[in-house]
């Protein structure tokens, strides 16, 4: 039960990084962006491009930090992979989002072109990366560490929890301390008072797309460490985070994190309970609660 | 055989016809509505003659895509309800998708002997008529619907989108890990076509005596062609339905709610109320369709149940056909899956071209079929999001 | 002139987060009276043409019209009561025509179920035909009669005016309320509105309140006055009497501006 809860934590941890990205567009863009598990996996899938193709091709030896997973090649691809990820959401802004928000289109209109985004992008990484099942170290005996309680951890998952924190941590200060920051925070909270108030909301896009794309592929290259890369994997996200999203409060970043590890937590906590294969449903099943109870979510003024 | 040439001969050339006199009328608008409907009988008739003397090989295989085109139009339809005219964000259909051919299969079947439990599991199984199937199907499909809309519609627009999705996935989930229920991931077969007894020796009992010898040559392909019939039958009674709702002034409501919630309530109209006629009657469609596909394929499991075959493909249909005209959901139903078709050719023109890229290449080619439909649906949001018909300009004329 | 009050307003409150936009107002508005409100921005007259007709349900306070409680109701129901309104920014149906604009509005009309539609079409039809020559009428009335197969999208912005009018007028309405019926019209539209708006009270008996800041307008069209300030009623009388008085002056232009005026 408690190693459970570790694990949702862990899991949570991903879904929170997606989901603050997810609530930031939300906010600031005032759309659901139903692409945004793919640009999960597109990090994933871009750093495995790195691991298993390009940096062996530069040199980069294999080495491993025992007794973690991964090693050198793992941490030249993470910020790689988050630009490479935050660059193809700029891309698809300017292409896809920007001229319909131009043409002053429905919210729904752009949720509508998010999904076919979202199938794009899944049916690109098929094609370059095949539908198998990977990992980006295969073989590999996955030896517990252990804690007091008898909890079993895997050492991976404590380093992708510190890395969260350091990211979170790294977010916060940008928001609560930076000009930028600050004008997005307002710009998710009221983006009509903010536009009056002189905020160029086109650079806040920008930086939402930038912000938003880096942290989905952080958490997708996470999700991946600890499990194993699908083309799939984007789709199997898009309702923990949008779970995590409302029971946040849409445009709340911190409710975002609190209500993706609450999510994950529950999510893997259930599994002592029922068959682990409904862990989507229960991701569903919470928001139907949410929904029924606080539909403005927990930390959210607005519905 | 013969019988597929007939249907298929009636069908093509009123296809054909009713296309021809619409494109005349569009072209020479100042010609008399006699000289539209003569040129589209002309043409209509060549069609079906010509298709008619197609070769069989070619002729069945017509007659499945129709089957599968027809089917793929009744969900555009129902998708066609909720979002092309209300504005409703529906991306679970294959929740309904599934629900409906599930709920159909049960209903029909008959539950499996005990003694066969160990390998093949049913909970219900009410040996009931096709009808029954599919009305039982519109009517769990309309339950579920009304229970998601009891719930989401009263919030923010796309929390029914997010919602659509989550009863979709616990759908399938459903049925595929509750192996008692119907089977699990195996799925369940055996799910009877109706008037299959027609090509049996001895045909139906209830078959009139003159009509034993017409039917006595009869084999599946010619069940097929039948199927067809009644595929088509179905969606002209849908589509009868759901003009008929649209045209009068309950489909002027649901416009006006497309188009401003808070106006329309202004105007005295009970915005939740219709927007829960809408998602209802939808997703019936939905279920109706669910239950054609199941006793057509008379085998279905849940990995059918998937958001491209389910959900993205009827988004593209609708969108590509003209969202808000049922016409144009139904031709954007048999435009988007004779693409869908049509490139499996492609995907093996271009194989050989791949492997010289990669050797691991040919082996997705498939998938390029994913791409260009993903692509499709993009574009026309970015370039006519109207779609190819889009809606007319006075809509109510009843 | 009959002196019934038909609607009437009893410390209503509205608060929007720490900000309290309406502040226990009371107002009563006399049947068959074109009745302005006026007031600086931010007053909170939108907010109370908000809660009379159902949009935002009050903190505490009541509304009556016609002698009966309508506080919290929602808006259709307040609708179908014959108290309408229009927006300040026209909220048209814009991929609708203006016809059809229109034919939406009729209450109690058989086609909207959808069985009806189903199996009675007849009747269904010949209730379309007597919708359809009572919207005719009405544009004919507010002289958009040309119109009537265009896209309201299509139409200019005091022609979107005119059709929120004429979509209030197919309900039959007892009082209608205009939030700024006369901003972005054009001086001939305007007079045509004005023209449509006495019309309808002196010949058909339509009580109107009507939100405007163009003084122009309300000083020749209106009587009585109402004026409010920071959520509350600040003064009622006619159109002279709000002229010359201090409170208003001083909310409308604050003390600085007062005293300028003095020197």
């Amino acid at each position: 039960m408690l190693e459970l809860t570790v694990y949702g934590i862990v899991y949570g941890s991903v879904i929170a990084l997606g989901a603050i990205g997810l609530t930031l567009i939300y906010g600031i863009l005032r759309f659901g962006n139903f692409a945004h598990g793919d640009l999960m996996a597109v990090g994933a899938y871009v750093a495995l491009f790195f691991v298993a193709v390009a940096l062996p091709l530069l040199g980069i030896p294999e080495t491993r930090f025992e007794p973690l997973s991964f090693g050198w090649r793992m941490v030249i691809a993470i910020p790689l992979a988050m630009a490479a990820t935050a660059l193809l959401a700029v891309v698809l802004d300017r292409a896809v989002y920007r001229p319909l928000r131009h043409r002053k289109s429905s919210p729904v209109m752009l949720s509508m072109a998010a999904l076919g985004v979202a199938f794009l992008i899944r049916s690109l990484i098929y094609i370059l990366w095949g539908p198998d099942p990977t990992r980006y170290v295969e073989g590999l005996l996955r030896i517990p560490i252990y804690l007091p309680f008898d909890i079993k951890v895997r050492p991976d998952q404590v380093v992708i929890l510190v890395l969260t924190l350091l990211l979170v941590m790294m977010l916060y200060l940008f928001l609560q301390k930076t000009r930028l920051g600050k004008a997005m925070r307002a710009t998710a909270d009221n983006p009509d008072l903010a536009r009056i108030s002189g905020i160029n909301t086109e650079r806040i896009a920008l930086l939402t797309w930038v912000i938003g794309g880096a942290l989905a592929g952080a958490a997708g290259i996470f999700w991946a460490i600890d499990s194993q890369l699908t083309p799939e994997m984007g789709w199997g996200f898009l309702l923990p985070l949008f779970a995590a999203v409302i029971l946040g409060g849409i445009g709340s970043p911190y409710g975002a994190l609190a209500g993706g590890l609450i999510i994950g937590i529950v999510q893997q906590v259930s599994t002592a309970f029922i068959n682990p294969a409904y862990k989507p449903a229960v991701a569903f099943a919470l928001l139907i609660l949410i929904l029924l109870v606080r539909p403005q979510g927990i930390f959210g003024g607005r519905s | 055989m013969e019988l597929s040439r007939v249907v298929l001969g009636i069908l093509s050339g009123l296809l054909v016809a009713a296309l021809v006199r619409a494109l005349a009328a569009r072209w020479w608008p100042r010609a008399r509505w006699s000289v539209h409907l003569s040129a589209g009988l002309l043409v209509g008739v060549l069609a079906g003659a010509w298709v008619s003397q197609m070769e069989g090989g070619y002729l069945a295989y017509l007659v499945t895509f129709c089957i599968m085109a027809g089917i793929y139009g009744v969900f555009s339809l129902g998708l066609n309800v909720q979002w092309g005219y209300t504005g409703l964000f529906n991306i679970g259909i294959a929740g309904f998708f599934a629900l409906g051919a599930y709920t159909s299969a049960l209903i029909t079947t008959r539950k499996p002997p005990p003694e066969v439990w160990f390998y093949f599991k049913q909970a219900i199984g009410l040996d009931q008529p096709f009808l029954v199937g599919l009305i039982g199907a519109a009517l769990v499909c309309g339950l579920v619907a009304l229970l998601l809309g009891l719930l989401t519609l009263r919030l923010r627009e796309d929390y029914l989108a997010i919602a659509t999705i989550g009863v979709a996935e616990t759908i399938r989930i459903l049925f595929n890990s509750e192996e008692w229920l119907a089977n699990g991931s195996q799925g369940l077969i055996g799910i009877p076509r109706p008037l299959a007894c027609l090509i049996q020796n001895p045909p139906c009992a209830w078959l009139p005596d003159w009509a034993k010898p017409l039917v006595a040559g009869w084999t599946a392909r010619d069940l097929d062609a039948i199927y067809l019939v009644i595929v088509v039958l179905a969606l002209a009674a849908l589509y009868w339905a759901v003009e008929q709702g649209i045209r009068s002034p309950w489909g002027r409501v649901l416009r006006a709610i497309r188009e401003d919630e808070m106006a329309t309530s202004m105007a005295g109209k009970n915005v939740f109320g219709f927007k829960l006629q809408s998602l209802v009657l939808g997703a019936m469609i939905m279920g109706i369709g669910g239950g054609l596909y199941a006793h057509y394929m008379r085998s279905i499991s849940p990995d059918v149940f998937v958001p491209l075959f389910g959900t993205f493909i009827i988004w593209a249909m609708v969108m590509v056909g003209g969202s808000g005209n049922n016409k144009g959901a139904i031709l954007g139903g048999l435009i988007v899956w004779g693409i869908w078709i049509g490139t499996t050719f492609l995907t093996d023109l271009i194989s050989p071209l791949l492997g010289a890229i990669s050797p691991e290449l040919p082996a997705r080619a498939p998938y390029f079929r994913y791409l260009l439909l993903g692509a499709l649906l993009v574009l026309v949001i970015l370039l006519r999001p109207q779609g190819l018909l889009g809606e007319e300009k006075q809509v109510s004329k009843l | 002139m009959p002196s019934e009050v038909l609607l009437d307003v009893r410390d209503l409150v509205k608060d929007f987060g720490g900000l309290r936009a309406v502040n226990k107002c009371s107002l009563s508005v006399k049947r068959g009276t074109i009745t302005g409100l006026i007031g600086p921005n931010g007053a909170g007259k939108t907010t109370l043409f908000n809660l009379i007709t159902g949009f935002y349900k009050p903190d505490s306070g009541h509304v009556f019209f016609r002698g009966e409680e309508i506080t919290g109701l929602p808006p259709h129901r307040i609708f179908h009561k014959k108290l309408c309104r229009t927006f300040q920014i026209p909220r048209e149906f814009k991929q609708m025509t203006v016809l059809e604009n229109l034919m939406l509005v009729p209450a109690g009309q058989r086609g909207e179920n959808l069985f009806c539609s189903w199996f009675l079409p007849r009747l269904v039809r010949r209730q379309e035909a007597e919708i359809r020559d009572k919207a005719l009428a009405v544009l004919e009335f507010v002289n958009l009669i040309h119109l009537k197969d265009e896209y309201a999208a299509n139409l200019s912005g005091g022609q979107k005016k005119l059709l929120e009018l004429a979509r209030t007028l197919m309900a039959d309405p007892e009082m209608v309320l205009l939030d700024e019926p006369g901003a972005g019209v054009n001086p001939t539209l305007m007079k045509q509105l004005v023209a449509n708006i006495e019309k309808l009270c002196y010949e058909r008996g339509v009580t109107f309140l009507l939100i405007e800041h163009d003084m122009d307008l309300v000083m020749n069209l209106c009587n009585p006055v109402i004026v409010m300030s920071n959520g509350e009623k600040l003064a009622e009388g006619t159109p002279q009497e709000i002229q010359r008085d201090e409170r208003v002056l001083e909310a409308y232009l604050g003390s600085q501006y007062r005293a300028a005026v003095r020197e």
